[in-house]
């Protein structure tokens, strides 16, 4: 008898201790997704700071609490994907303008309808790069894109042309004054994104447009004779040619090269910006040249922008907030502060660039830039161009490899 | 006299038989008092996670969830508090963690690689057709911008939503869900908001936000199809859904252009006349298509074979050389007359104690053809991550590096629990070193060290890491990616095919996980019942 009384004792305790255990995990529910009255951000950490403070008022105003949190940038649009699947999105989050397609195919995200004294204030170009199928799926509020970066102790004047750019270079690595000619990030797997400019200037293409300027992924143009030349007249700077662009050059080892002076070019973005300042370096930014006769060299323009989660708690809020918020100067400024980017709100750009000559500089760079397509297809170029122009910086031949990179790329988009 | 003392658990009584002594002893049958504690407040703990795992599973209405994890908590309680149930108390804990951590995600693997899941057929059917029908909402050409103001007829939580609008020219109005008409007396600010309207409650930001879930449904009336949504909480417009889904016809018509995309429930989205389909698709179960896609692909076919090769002898070559060098150390250290052998043992094992991540990222650089340490102090010109050979070695030398610590921590410890005295009793015998260590010390620490080695070449055989990080599966032949890569693992080739950098695609690369799993399970079995025969042979 005694033996089945403590067995019983110890049901009847465990079954009170489960009591006050469940009390204290009603506390500990506050969880990453989005809950009524707490507007939940996720942003990368360089910037969460800036955007906590930066939506302070916004936070006053509408007596909510806002919680920003961190999410490497990288892992903002797979975990934002899975989280809304699970049904525990953020209200809002950041995102770069290329992830709009596939955002868009999981309905992860909720359109946006700017009114239009909002929208006019907004470049044109940043609009219809978040925008698809005439939906805006989220409001931008900065730009950014590549351009050349020069030593002027080295080389006082800014290159028109590639080939002016490689001749100074050359000169000052003859004399002994650098070891490399140009520090661009070509990478043992290709670095697409920064080969771009040089791709198109000498008349390659990836994908076309139609006459309304959207991206049509039914002409794909990596196998075109146009890209095939334009390759093959990259190439003769490649390894096997003059061995300016080389493969063990990367993101890495690119901007020690320039901030150590061992080059007087150097291919860069506005994530270099702050280390430039930093270092004792005396540089100059302008546009990364073209082809003598060759077409503009346009980098691609990506925007940074805020995203409203399909579904979240306090969709109204998010919705205020990226519509009067994200697209209001003082916000934008505030956030430049933190993390000095080009501001696409017009008003927030001249403030910007009457104080700072570079970002007015890397801004003029973008002239003759192209928004990189917002197509989901994108996605599926990335690795097997880089590949293929990696080889064929190294020295392979260029038709065998962007035939099969032809190849991939179409039978990953269903061509 | 055995009357004074209790008697000890088990000991035979008067006239009865005996009873096997249970394993727990005292424990098992009363329990002291720090016992009876333990067990309730286990027990208790164990409760507390039962509910913190139905939680969820109730708001989520996942019944069958519930069921599950009341069962396993209701076996629990039955094993601990019966006392019938001795050996199922060792058991059960053993059990529930591996059906949770090994045997559940083998089986959701398994179930995922019957599906088509992938970026765009995620969720359900109503979720796709819900987000088409949203995302086809234009504004009017040329309508009206509305400023906003949300309002309620009478309470501010539970009240219908109105919607009070002012036009450019400062006219009110008054939107709900009936259509809308002209608002009179109602006093309009310089925005445009208005700030006070007879009979209408109007709604703080904070009490707008809490019917969040409501204004996303609302929309106030126009015409045919076409109605007035907020757009934040001071501005409204009017638009009009393109595409809308007809249950009758299983399809979903765009009025603009005409075009009629019906449902196809094999492939999961709606596809028009011409094959072109809406973004927006949903999950289907698509039998062992994933498989076959696998199996049939003649690119693979030929990748597959050389993939596989140089994934066994990247494993075995790691694992080996490992061995012998960890093995090799662990022996020099073993030797009695050496001073500071701690200091020595901590240097080598410093390699196992930084993160691999970054190491394997400090070794990439190293292997740099114009910047990398290896060429510049060896001056050497070996292009080590553009030639299949080098980027092989290369690859090799790098794991060697990070492994063999591991391989001689283990090692050390078996040779500690060797005697001496059984090597030496070989050299009186007449033994040479080399001999003494090949029939007497090895076969013994074989026996440890057998596991272990198995399950080093298993992790190798699944580095995903020391490929991805220092070489992304490289070199690639002018055939591309999909032919495979000169260091491509199986699942750093499989990655690639199922996780291109846009889509990921879940089901594909469920399939070939099971295709790999049941590879690696194969040579384990294998390697496994072959080291049970040599410890018969020690024996």
């Amino acid at each position: 008898m005694r033996m089945r009384s403590v067995p019983a004792l110890a049901g009847i305790a465990a079954l009170s201790l489960m009591a006050t255990a469940c009390g204290g995990g009603d506390g500990s529910d506050e969880g990453d997704g989005s809950q009524e009255g707490t507007l939940v951000i996720w942003s990368d950490p360089e910037r969460s700071d800036a955007i906590q403070a930066a939506a302070e008022e916004f936070a006053e105003t509408n007596g909510i609490e806002v919680d920003v949190q961190n999410v490497s940038f990288d892992d903002i649009q797979g975990d934002v994907v899975n989280a809304h699947q699970a049904g525990n999105a953020p209200d809002l989050f950041l995102g770069a303008h290329d992830w709009v397609g596939n955002l868009m195919r999981n309905g992860a995200v909720q359109p946006i309808e700017l009114p239009s004294d909002r929208a006019e204030e907004l470049d044109e170009t940043a609009i219809e790069a978040m925008s698809l199928d005439g939906q805006l799926l989220g409001v931008p509020y900065a730009q950014e894109n590549i351009f050349l970066m020069r030593n002027t102790e080295l080389a006082p004047d800014a290159p028109e042309t590639f080939e002016e750019l490689v001749e100074t270079g050359t000169g000052l690595k003859d004399e002994g004054e650098v070891g490399e000619v140009l520090a661009m990030a070509v990478d043992q797997e290709g670095d697409p994104f920064r080969m771009n400019p040089f791709m198109r200037s000498a008349g390659g293409y990836l994908f076309g447009q139609d006459d309304n300027g959207e991206w049509n992924p039914d002409d794909l143009g990596v196998n075109s004779d146009e890209t095939l030349e334009a390759m093959e007249q990259i190439a003769e700077y490649g390894e096997e040619g003059e061995g300016v662009l080389r493969r063990s050059i990367d993101v890495e080892n690119d901007a020690p090269l320039f901030f150590d002076g061992d080059t007087a070019f150097f291919v860069a973005g506005p994530w270099n910006l702050a280390d430039a300042e930093a270092s004792d370096i005396d540089f100059e930014i302008s546009a990364i040249p073209g082809f003598e006769d060759g077409e503009p060299a346009s980098p691609y323009l990506g925007y940074q922008s805020f995203f409203v989660s399909e579904g979240g708690a306090n969709s109204a809020l998010a919705e205020e907030f990226v519509v009067n918020h994200v697209t209001d100067p003082e916000f934008v400024l505030d956030l430049y502060e933190a993390d000095p980017r080009t501001p696409v709100q017009s008003e927030a750009l001249e403030s910007v660039s009457e104080d700072d000559p570079n970002i007015a500089a890397v801004a003029d760079a973008a002239e003759n830039g192209v928004a990189m397509p917002n197509i989901p297809e994108m996605g599926e170029t990335w690795e097997p161009l880089g590949v293929a122009q990696a080889q064929i910086i190294g020295g392979e031949d260029a038709r065998e490899a962007l035939e099969s990179a032809h190849e991939q790329i179409a039978e990953r988009i269903g061509q | 006299m055995a009357a004074d003392n209790p008697r000890p658990a088990g000991t035979p009584t008067d006239g009865r038989p005996a009873r096997r002594p249970l394993p727990g002893g005292r424990f098992a049958a009363r329990g002291s008092l720090t016992g009876t504690l333990v067990k309730v407040a286990l027990l208790g703990l164990f409760t507390a996670l039962g509910i913190w795992a139905v939680l969820p599973l109730y708001v989520a209405g996942n019944w069958w969830g519930i069921a599950l994890t009341v069962a396993v908590v209701a076996l629990v309680y039955w094993v601990y508090l019966s006392g019938r149930t001795v050996p199922a108390k060792y058991l059960v804990p053993g059990v529930v963690l591996l059906m949770a951590f090994q045997i559940l995600p083998v089986l959701y693997t398994m179930s995922t690689s019957l599906t088509n899941m992938s970026d765009g057929h995620r969720g359900t059917k109503e979720q796709a057709v819900r987000s088409i029908e949203a995302f086809s909402v234009v504004r009017t050409d040329g309508s009206e911008e509305y400023t906003l103001t949300v309002a309620t007829k009478g309470d501010p939580e539970t009240g219908d939503l109105v919607f009070l609008l002012t036009d450019e020219e400062r006219q009110a109005y008054a939107g709900d869900a009936d259509g809308l008409e002209e608002l009179t007396g109602a006093t309009v600010e310089d925005t445009g908001k208005v700030s006070e309207a007879f009979g209408y409650t109007l709604l703080s930001p904070n009490e707008v936000n809490a019917r969040s879930d409501e204004l996303q449904e609302f929309a106030v009336p126009t015409g045919e199809g076409s109605g007035i949504r907020s757009s934040g909480l001071s501005s409204a417009f009017e638009g009009s859904a393109l595409r809308v889904y007809d249950a009758d016809c299983d399809c979903v018509e765009d009025r603009e252009t005409g075009t009629v995309y019906t449902a196809d429930d094999d492939r999961g989205a709606f596809y028009d006349e011409d094959g072109e389909r809406l973004a927006q698709g949903w999950q289907v179960g698509v039998g062992f298509d994933n498989f076959l896609r696998f199996l049939v692909d003649p690119t693979f076919a030929t990748a597959f074979f050389g993939t596989l090769v140089w994934n066994i002898a990247f494993a075995a070559s790691v694992t080996f050389l490992v061995f012998v060098l960890g093995l090799a150390v662990a022996m020099t250290l073993h030797a009695p007359r050496l001073r500071g052998k701690t200091a020595y043992r901590i240097l080598v094992v410093l390699p196992y104690a930084m993160s691999s991540l970054a190491m394997y990222l400090l070794w990439r650089d190293m292997f740099n053809a114009d910047f990398g340490l290896f060429n510049r102090m060896l001056g050497l010109e070996v292009d080590w991550l553009g030639d299949p050979w080098a980027a092989r070695a290369a690859v090799i030398l790098a794991n060697v590096w990070l492994g063999y610590p591991y391989m001689f921590l283990v090692a050390t410890g078996a040779l500690q629990a060797i005697p001496r005295e059984l090597s030496q009793a070989a050299r009186l015998d007449g033994a040479g070193p080399w001999q003494a260590f090949r029939y007497v010390t090895l076969p013994l620490l074989m026996v440890a060290m057998t596991p272990i080695l198995i399950s080093t070449f298993a992790f190798n055989f699944n580095n995903f890491n020391a490929v991805w990080l220092l070489t992304q599966g490289g070199p690639f032949t002018s055939d591309g990616t999909m032919a495979g890569g000169a260091t491509d693992l199986l699942i750093t080739y499989t990655y690639r095919l199922a996780f291109s950098e846009a889509t990921a695609q879940y089901g594909y690369a469920a399939a070939m996980s099971v295709m790999i799993f049941v590879i690696v399970s194969v040579m384990s079995v294998i390697s496994l019942r072959r080291s049970k025969a040599l410890q018969e042979v020690d024996r």
